[in-house]
């Protein structure tokens, strides 16, 4: 019998209830937010369980919401049972103030350079990792360029205004 | 007179120890591109390896969050370097998922003969360049005339060679020209022969044999922990293609068999390359007899919103210079979502992730690379092996440093 999404979250919910919300599935992948402690025991769940067989972690990385409050940084895992080919996406949010999410070294060795390239873009505090340094970045840096503090742009630029298109504001 | 003091300040207990440090790289002439090892050897023996990655990191998901979706294609061009076509469909693809743009057969067919060819011409590079770091210079030189027409079939299609910037959302700029089927053509008739004769040189040639076997291999299950994908990781002997698993762009038409290897050595990696282009081969046949069966003058889908439109009608029609004007300023309408879709690149999966606010560019677009995800198991792989068998085995992971940076 193959996996369904239906399946999926019917499985989780029973294991973890409210830690899980937010399910989705934007174009049939299924989406869902875990609670900030409970990422790295979601994942081992998906890993180790006969049905579920979450063994391959396609891919890491974060996404800066400033407007939301507390949970500035969204750390997305995207995980993969090749058995059944299927994909899930998990979310865990954190506030910017305070980064700290849990490594995932320890299921998957891909995570490691993963979780680095997200602290060094968006300055997430995996904890438990083994080496947490940049990895594209100059050791030097000192900040966390993709977050949307710092405009690629000069954000005093005249000439590209946005109510010329009847988007009005300052987007 | 020269001076007799010890200039030269090393670290502290670099002198006592029992190992040499040597850094293989950022620009040494065998890593083939911009890498750095910090080795750690006892004779010619490695102890433990360093990586250092980033050299040539250009900030391409900064990039792109202040471009409009069209001019994001020249961007993803520069990750893997030696099959662009691939990273352009893959990110078209995204975006045509993102705003639900079917596109016609005769679209996906083509694209599939555009992909097909850059696989080959990527693991052209990487089978023959195997063969120059265990000494064999001949094979390469040999099918790099096979690339150049490679090369001229883009040029004919989009005008460019290296970086390509083919396709557009919905299709490609213009319609193949007969001199585009021409060289498709022979390169079928003439690269079959070439490919046979390339493998003689070296699939059961005893020097290259003792180079490659045993050399930098992996187990299915470290390979799948460490994410790796493609060719590298069906070289292990676990089957998983994105063309057969989640298939995009009417693969599901085509008849073609993944190959796997057993030990996921450097041979194998080899081996698997040159089955994968015999049947990339058969691919961009099967296609090329499918596309004549169909309208010879679709070569793009109806979208006018996201479409250019002839430059006659926009001289000429009202709504064509409207959407005409509506995409080059980059404000044509985009619905917002959240998508992940990735393709089989040369190398593995290459995956686009991105979220779209509605906005004029994305809100956030994330490249999965594959090189820089396998690349992490660089330092395992080498570890106990000669200082020789670390360079066969870097360029049989085919590392490009564009996809590795991004």
């Amino acid at each position: 019998m193959s996996l369904t999404n239906e399946r999926i979250q019917q499985r989780l919910t029973e294991k973890f209830g409210d830690v899980l919300t937010g399910f989705e599935e934007p174009f049939g992948l299924l989406t869902l937010t875990a609670q900030k402690d409970y990422n790295l025991k979601v994942m081992q769940f998906l890993f180790d369980d006969e049905e579920l067989r979450f063994r391959f972690l396609t891919d890491i990385t974060a996404v800066h919401y400033p407007d939301r409050k507390n949970e500035e940084l969204a750390v997305v895992y995207h995980l993969h049972n090749l058995q059944d080919n299927i994909r899930l996406r998990l979310k865990v949010f954190t506030p910017v103030a305070k980064p700290d999410v849990f490594t995932a070294t320890q299921l998957y060795a891909s995570a490691n350079w993963m979780e680095r390239e997200t602290y060094d873009f968006y300055g997430i505090n995996f904890v438990g990792h083994p080496n947490l340094i940049r990895v594209l970045n100059v050791d030097e840096m000192t900040y966390f360029p993709m977050r949307k503090e710092f405009p690629l742009e000069d954000s005093m630029r005249i000439d590209k205004d946005d109510e010329m298109f009847g988007r009005g504001g300052n987007l | 007179m020269l001076d007799q003091k010890q200039h030269i300040k090393l670290p502290e207990g670099s002198i006592e120890k029992d190992t040499t440090t040597l850094n293989l790289g950022p620009t040494h002439p065998a890593t083939h591109g911009v890498f750095q090892n910090i080795l750690e050897i006892d004779g010619e023996r490695i102890v433990s390896a360093v990586s250092t990655v980033g050299y040539i990191h250009r900030a391409f998901e900064k990039i792109a969050e202040r471009r409009p979706y069209y001019q994001i294609t020249p961007l993803t061009d520069r990750l893997n370097y030696c099959s662009a076509p691939i990273n352009n469909m893959g990110w078209l693809l995204t975006v045509e998922k993102l705003l639900g743009i079917e596109t016609p057969k005769r679209v996906d067919y083509l694209r599939v003969i555009i992909m097909e060819l850059a696989r080959i011409a990527d693991h052209l590079i990487c089978s023959s360049v195997m063969g120059v770091d265990t000494g064999a210079l001949t094979g390469f030189v040999y099918v790099m005339t096979y690339r150049e027409l490679i090369y001229e079939i883009y040029e004919e299609i989009c005008g460019s060679r290296l970086t390509t910037n083919i396709g557009r959302i919905g299709g490609f700029e213009r319609n193949f020209t007969p001199a585009a089927f021409a060289k498709i053509e022979r390169f079928l008739n003439e690269y079959p022969a070439v490919l046979k004769e390339f493998e003689t040189l070296l699939t059961r040639n005893r020097i290259f044999m003792e180079r490659t076997q045993g050399v930098g291999a992996i187990t299915a299950e470290r390979a799948l922990s460490y994410g790796f994908t493609g060719p590298n990781l069906r070289a292990a002997g676990v089957d998983y293609d994105v063309r057969v698993a989640n298939p995009y762009s009417s693969y599901q038409d085509f008849d073609f068999s993944i190959p796997v290897g057993t030990t996921g050595d450097s041979y194998d990696r080899f081996q698997v390359r040159n089955a994968e282009m015999w049947e990339s081969l058969s691919i961009i046949r099967q296609a090329m007899d499918k596309v004549k069966s169909l309208p010879a003058d679709v070569f793009h889908a109806d979208v006018p919103a996201y479409y250019l439109p002839e430059k006659q009608d926009v001289y000429t029609k009202m709504e064509a210079l409207i959407y005409h004007f509506k995409i080059v300023m980059g404000e044509a309408d985009m619905l917002p979502g959240e998508v992940y879709n990735a393709v089989e690149g040369a190398n593995g999966e290459l995956g686009f992730y991105l979220i779209s606010d509605g906005g004029r560019s994305p809100y956030r677009l994330h490249f999965r690379r594959p090189c820089f995800i396998y690349y992490q198991a660089y330092a395992e792989l080498v570890q106990g092996s000669m200082l020789s068998d670390a360079i066969v085995c870097m360029s049989s992971l085919n590392l490009i440093a564009g996809e590795l940076d991004a």
